[in-house]
């Protein structure tokens, strides 16, 4: 397998998606039913290229070359596999994009299209006899067109672009019931706190692209590690960073932007699980790993804080949630803040690892949720119940006896999430709490919270998702709804035995206690920093470390260390595993204590401590607190923007108008009583005049002669 | 450099309308209801031939254009040129007046004439609708195009200025005959608006025209031609910084720029539908267009004085626009129209701000931009016109659920609303990413603030989006459009408002794909009018304490 070839595959891969957009939007309407067929063959065919794509990138070398035909700049080495070409190609204006290969778009190419191939394959009976079949299998196919896009983008504007596309097809997959106003407003929501963090990516691009007049990672790295900063000003790079963050923020719903995703769920469940759990919602995470060696120090602790405070602020959240779907949803949250968190505390390659498995199961979780909806909403309208709402988990219980398969799935992914041993949860969940004390230990002073926060949250998501699995799946049916739910067909069941299967331990790790005796760290190592010395934390430096034998292929990698962190997060390994071990059965015990045995009523605790409970229900107010500041300014102030424009301005246009009218009056009346009437006066008099003198003509001849003799008299006596 | 193609096809694309209209004038009306019927068919069909010949001329020019010749001040350069004595005359005591019949067409202008040839087509179909005074109505349509067009390719002062007036007077009875409840209101505001605004160019015209001894606006660009001892000699003088903000007064109004704008939503809101969709489509740009060929070029020295204060009539146009449009959902008549109204304010502002950055990418997005903005805000308005004729109201508040109804409409709305929004993979994206990144060189706070007009643009669409086109249809809806089934035998669209949206959408695909198409026409000319400018403007940005 060449490179050309390989670079090949993942064009076909990113555009056979789009090709199942396009015939579903077209002839939807014709194939029917076979629309849900089709595009899951698509993308059966998406997921083989990507696997191909994937063994070859991560365990095969492909040497260094460049080509350079047809205008298209080929590049290949053992990091990256890529090709450039000019897109926009003016003496105004020259921006090469191109799209790019290495481990890290290889390793999520077949996260997203394995994913996606498991939702496809889900829908078809999850979606059976909605109107608007085809539509969703045409929805579907462009958001993971866009997904490969952003995977593979080896430059800002491609980045972008596929980053707004993304935002669309969650938008169209959100609102997709837009019947229902809940749905059509959860969708406008999403796009619109989107948009604020995406302003801000845009704004961090702007800076780049006016300092370094380019937008192609490679080029803005190597500017920034040749010392060019923007505005030569290290704060400025560091508000680049900042600013490029921002759009993760929106996209992984991080705080203080974490809002729309909760609301997301009014989506059907397994767009939920694709987009708003395992794939879209990580593209932040991946971006942030994409654009890393650009983070200065300052950079990277933000980036941990916004982390660290989401993965507590969600986890809190969850605990008191009732709807299935948003319990996992803030779980969804809290968990793309551990992954923020490691890659801001320098975890790099477990903040990543922590996307691939959280994928995985977080996915499981979804289709699991999605596989109890659909049974109890079967069970709902056999039983002609139109009352009972079906994601509400105190309308379910003893599901595990009615849907055996779902629940066993179910309960072998809460481990995994938890963080129990033999799972992949445990493995990069492990790392990153590692990674955290590490860094704590290297930085000291207020950074000890960001552990002290993964810790919390690490408890807090063992007990609320043992919560939900104890309420809904166990003790007995509290409806007649959830009595009556039947387990689902294979097409259902089979992606969750695909993705629990892949939560065990041994796909990554020999040892189910260590992830680094595995392949994964070997593949995605720390990119190199670009940041001068001065502004990025010494113990990640590279080059800075005295036992630094860089050695990405050695077998013994234990006694080789990337750099001083490393070395910490290796000593916290056990330390880690031990707190986090304790901490994830802690709360698993409540779980069982408080939902299965009931030894301490939740209730009581409820009320004991109702300003917390209510905090964490209301979900820290953070839709009433925007909605009464941010949202009702801007509504308020267009208001009055368009009655200040319809008054004052206009006003003042009519006024003016008015004015001139007016004054165009008093002129016509100055016209014609002063100026017509001095006229009317003199034709008058005239007349007047005339009128007179008219007497004089009488007609007669003997008049007439009368007169002219008498002038001549007269002229003839003056005269003379 | 005369182009080879042996006959005046500048002339030809600018007076064909001319002829089309008198063919129409030529139709006999019947005496019944059948014939009349018979003589409206033929007129609409040859206002249909007419200008789609003008759009076959338009992509001539397109192909035989050569990319390489800049244009903007150097008329060996100009492409299509065609130049004759038009008026030469001795006059007492106000001397000799020599005006030219001068056109030719630069990177500056080639885009607008295409935009104008192609929204001019697309255009009529929508004005099949009208059944009162077709002849008229056609007549004027005609007409209108012809000044438009001439307004984009004349190279004389006084010629432009007679264009831009002939544009007037058909556009003042399109909105006062065939417009909606308060036409005549409309149709008198914009009337004296733009009147102002002509004055004040005319003031300056003649005022240029003492200083320089020619009409052509490429002499009066060259700062040797101007006669010492006249009013405009000189750089960097008061009454020529008067001049220029008089222009751009004038230019501004037609834009519209804020304050100027108010015009506009009433003018939209009680035009027709084909009336609103020209006046977006075209009209707008003849501002802006305005700034680019006379007002900057021969005023760079107050460019460059004035240079933030465009910039902010740009920001603050885009900003106060979209705060108006979204605000049309609480307060006035909700109208569909009057929102698509303001979002052009706000989208004009992206052309200002990209003008006043006076860099190559931004002024290359802001003419990339008025071409977007008219093919997107043509679709919006023709979209609001679907539903109005089926409806016969646009009432935000008075729809909902319209994707079930007419799904493949939704579709077509969804390209151009998205597109509005600055959806990448859609023309409006590049052109707003350009202005941006231009203006972010020259005012980095200022196009940040500008950003939040992104946000707000998101807003206002998705909620208009929302109101008219998801959620349940009303019951007064459910029945079909026309129950006969004349004259919309489906609920979906028809064939005549596939032919109006279609191609259009398709532009908008294709130019966001791939741009280089259209950048590249205006490049040369681009690069060449920023070189030209430079030197004034440093000196003018010094001056103004920049």
């Amino acid at each position: 397998m060449t490179g050309e070839n390989l670079i090949i595959f993942g064009i076909v891969v990113l555009l056979l998606p789009l090709l199942s957009f396009v015939i579903n939007i077209f002839f939807g309407k014709k194939i029917g039913n076979k629309s849900g067929i089709v595009a899951t063959s698509i993308l059966g065919l998406v997921l083989i290229l990507s696997s191909i794509v994937f063994y070859f990138k991560v365990f095969t070398s492909f040497g260094s070359k460049i080509v350079h035909k047809n205008n298209i700049l080929w590049e290949f080495s053992d990091k990256i596999l890529q090709l450039k070409f000019t897109w926009i190609d003016q003496q105004s204006i020259q921006l090469k994009v191109g799209i790019g290969i290495d481990n890290l778009a290889a390793i999520m190419l077949v996260v997203v299209a394995l994913i996606s191939f498991l939702v496809h394959l889900f829908s078809i009976e999850y979606m059976a006899g909605d109107p608007r079949y085809s539509r969703y299998f045409a929805y579907l196919g462009l958001f993971t067109f866009s997904m490969n896009g952003i995977v593979l983008a080896n430059n800002f504007l491609f980045m972008y672009v596929f980053w707004e596309l993304v935002g669309i097809s969650s938008y169209l997959l959100i609102g997709f019931w837009y019947e229902k106003k809940s749905a059509s407003d959860a969708g406008k929501k999403a796009f619109l706190v989107n948009r604020v963090g995406d302003l801000g990516f845009f704004i961090g691009i702007m800076i780049l692209y006016f300092s370094y007049g380019t937008l192609l990672f490679d080029d803005i790295f190597s500017a920034i590690a040749q010392g060019k900063l923007p505005f030569d000003s290290e704060t400025v790079l560091t508000l680049a960073g900042i600013f490029v963050f921002c759009g993760a923020i929106g996209k992984s719903a991080q705080f203080p932007l974490h809002v729309w995703l909760p609301d997301a769920m009014e989506g059907p469940t397994p767009v939920s699980a694709l987009i708003h759990a395992a794939t879209m919602v990580a593209a932040g995470v991946y971006l942030t790993a994409r654009v890393y060696a650009m983070f200065t120090a300052s950079a990277l602790s933000f980036i941990a804080s916004i982390g660290a405070i989401t993965a507590f602020l969600a986890a809190t959240i969850a605990l008191t949630q009732v709807d299935f779907k948003r319990v996992l949803a803030y779980s969804t949250v809290s968990q793309l803040g551990y992954m923020i968190m490691s890659l801001g505390v320098g975890a790099y390659t477990m903040g990543f690892f922590h996307l691939v498995t959280h994928a995985w199961f977080k996915a499981a979780l979804f289709l699991g949720s999605g596989s109890v909806i659909h049974a109890m909403h079967h069970a709902a309208h056999h039983l002609g119940d139109h009352h009972t709402d079906p994601q509400d988990i105190r309308n379910m219980g003893g599901l595990r006896r009615t849907m055996p398969w779902t629940y066993r799935t179910f309960l072998f992914v809460t481990l995994a999430i938890c963080g129990v041993p033999l799972t992949s949860g445990f493995l990069s969940k492990d790392g990153i709490l590692a990674g955290t004390l590490a860094y704590a230990q290297l930085t000291g002073g207020w950074h000890w919270l960001i552990p002290i926060a993964g810790f919390a949250s690490a408890g807090l998501t063992a007990f609320y998702m043992f919560r939900l699995l104890i309420i809904s799946f166990h003790g007995e049916p509290k409806t007649d709804v959830a009595k009556h739910t039947k387990e689902n067909n294979w097409i259902i069941l089979l992606p969750l035995f695909v993705l629990s299967i892949l939560s065990f331990w041994f796909f990554y790790s020999p040892n189910p206690l260590d992830a680094h005796q595995g392949w994964f760290p070997k593949a995605i190592v720390q990119p190199k920093s670009v940041v001068p010395d001065e502004h990025q934390w010494e113990f990640l430096l590279i080059n800075g470390y005295q036992k630094s034998e860089v050695a990405p292929h050695s077998s013994q990698i234990s006694h080789h260390y990337l750099n001083e962190f490393e070395e910490a997060m290796h000593h916290s390994h056990y330390p880690a595993m031990f707190l986090s071990l304790l901490i994830a059965g802690t709360g698993i015990l409540f779980a069982f204590l408080f939902y299965q045995f009931k030894i301490f009523n939740p209730d009581t605790l409820a009320n004991q401590f109702s300003f917390l409970y209510k905090l964490s229900f209301r979900k820290w107010y953070f839709d009433e607190i925007y909605n009464a500041t941010v949202v009702a300014f801007t509504v308020g102030f267009s208001k009055v923007s368009a009655l200040f424009d319809l008054k004052v301005i206009d006003g003042i246009v009519n006024g003016s108008a008015w004015i001139t009218r007016h004054f165009g009056y008093f002129i016509g009346h100055f016209d014609n009583i002063v100026i017509d009437g001095l006229v009317n006066l003199i034709a008058n008099a005239t007349g007047f005049f005339g009128s007179i003198v008219r007497y004089l003509q009488t007609g007669r001849v003997q008049t007439y002669v009368a007169f002219a003799v008498t002038g001549l008299v007269l002229l003839i006596y003056f005269l003379l | 450099m005369q182009s080879s193609l042996g006959f005046p096809i500048l002339t030809w694309i600018v007076f064909l309308p001319i002829i089309g209209m008198l063919l129409v004038l030529l139709v006999p009306l019947g005496k019944d209801e059948r014939s009349r019927e018979v003589s409206h068919i033929i007129m609409r069909w040859i206002t249909v031939v007419i200008t789609f010949i003008q759009l076959v001329l338009a992509v001539v020019i397109y192909l035989n254009y050569n990319k390489s010749l800049p244009g903007v001040n150097d008329v060996s350069t100009f492409q299509f040129v065609e130049r004759v004595t038009w008026i030469n005359a001795n006059f007492p005591i106000i001397g000799q007046i020599k005006i030219e019949y001068f056109l030719g067409i630069d990177g500056l202008s080639v885009p607008m004439v295409l935009l104008t040839a192609i929204v001019c087509f697309v255009a009529v179909f929508p004005s099949f609708i009208i059944e009162k005074g077709v002849k008229g109505y056609f007549a004027m349509y005609l007409l209108l195009d012809t000044g438009m067009m001439g307004v984009f390719v004349a190279l004389d002062f006084f010629l432009f200025y007679v264009f831009w007036e002939l544009m007037l007077l058909p556009m003042y009875f399109l909105i006062g005959i065939w417009g909606g409840p308060r036409k005549e209101y409309a149709a008198i505001k914009f009337f004296i608006y733009t009147l102002v605004g002509s004055v004040f160019m005319l003031l300056v015209m003649i005022g240029l025209y003492y200083s320089v001894g020619s009409f052509s606006i490429l002499d009066m660009m060259n700062p040797n031609n101007y006669k010492p001892d006249s009013i405009f000699a000189g750089m960097h003088t008061t009454i020529r910084y008067i001049a220029f903000m008089a222009l751009f007064i004038g230019f501004a109004i037609k834009v519209p720029s804020v304050p100027f704008h108010t015009w506009l939503p009433d003018a939209h809101v009680e035009a027709p539908t084909p009336i609103s969709v020209i006046l977006a489509g075209i009209l707008l740009k003849m501002g802006t267009y305005g700034m680019i060929r006379i007002a900057f070029p021969i005023f760079p020295d107050a460019v460059g004085y004035f240079q933030s204060l465009i910039a902010w009539v740009g920001m603050i146009s885009i900003i106060y626009g979209a705060l108006c449009a979204l605000g049309q959902h609480k307060v006035g008549q909700r109208d569909f129209k009057k929102l698509i109204a303001y979002s052009s304010v706000s989208h004009m502002g992206y052309v200002v701000l990209g003008l006043a950055s006076m860099r190559p990418e931004g002024i290359s997005g802001a003419i990339f931009q008025m071409f977007n903005h008219g093919t997107i805000t043509s679709m919006l308005f023709m979209i609001v016109g679907v539903i109005y004729d089926r409806a016969h109201t646009r009432g935000l508040d008075e729809f909902g659920g319209l994707a079930n109804k007419m799904p493949v409409y939704t579709g077509i709305m969804m390209v151009a609303f998205f597109a509005a929004i600055g959806l990448p993979g859609l023309s409006g994206f590049i052109s707003e990413a350009m202005v941006f990144l231009g203006a972010f060189n020259t005012y980095p706070y200022l196009t940040i603030a500008s950003g939040l007009g992104i946000i707000l643009g998101a807003a206002y669409m998705l909620w208009t989006l929302q109101k008219v086109f998801f959620g349940k249809l009303p019951d007064r809806w459910n029945k079909p459009w026309d129950p006969t089934g004349k004259k919309f035998p489906s609920d979906d669209l028809i064939a005549r408002e596939y032919v109006a949206l279609v191609p259009l959408a398709l532009i908008i695909i294709y130019l966001g794909i791939y741009p280089n198409p259209m950048l590249s026409l205006m490049n040369t000319s681009v690069n060449y009018f920023v070189e030209f400018m430079k030197p004034f403007v440093l000196i003018g940005n010094f001056l103004s304490g920049m």
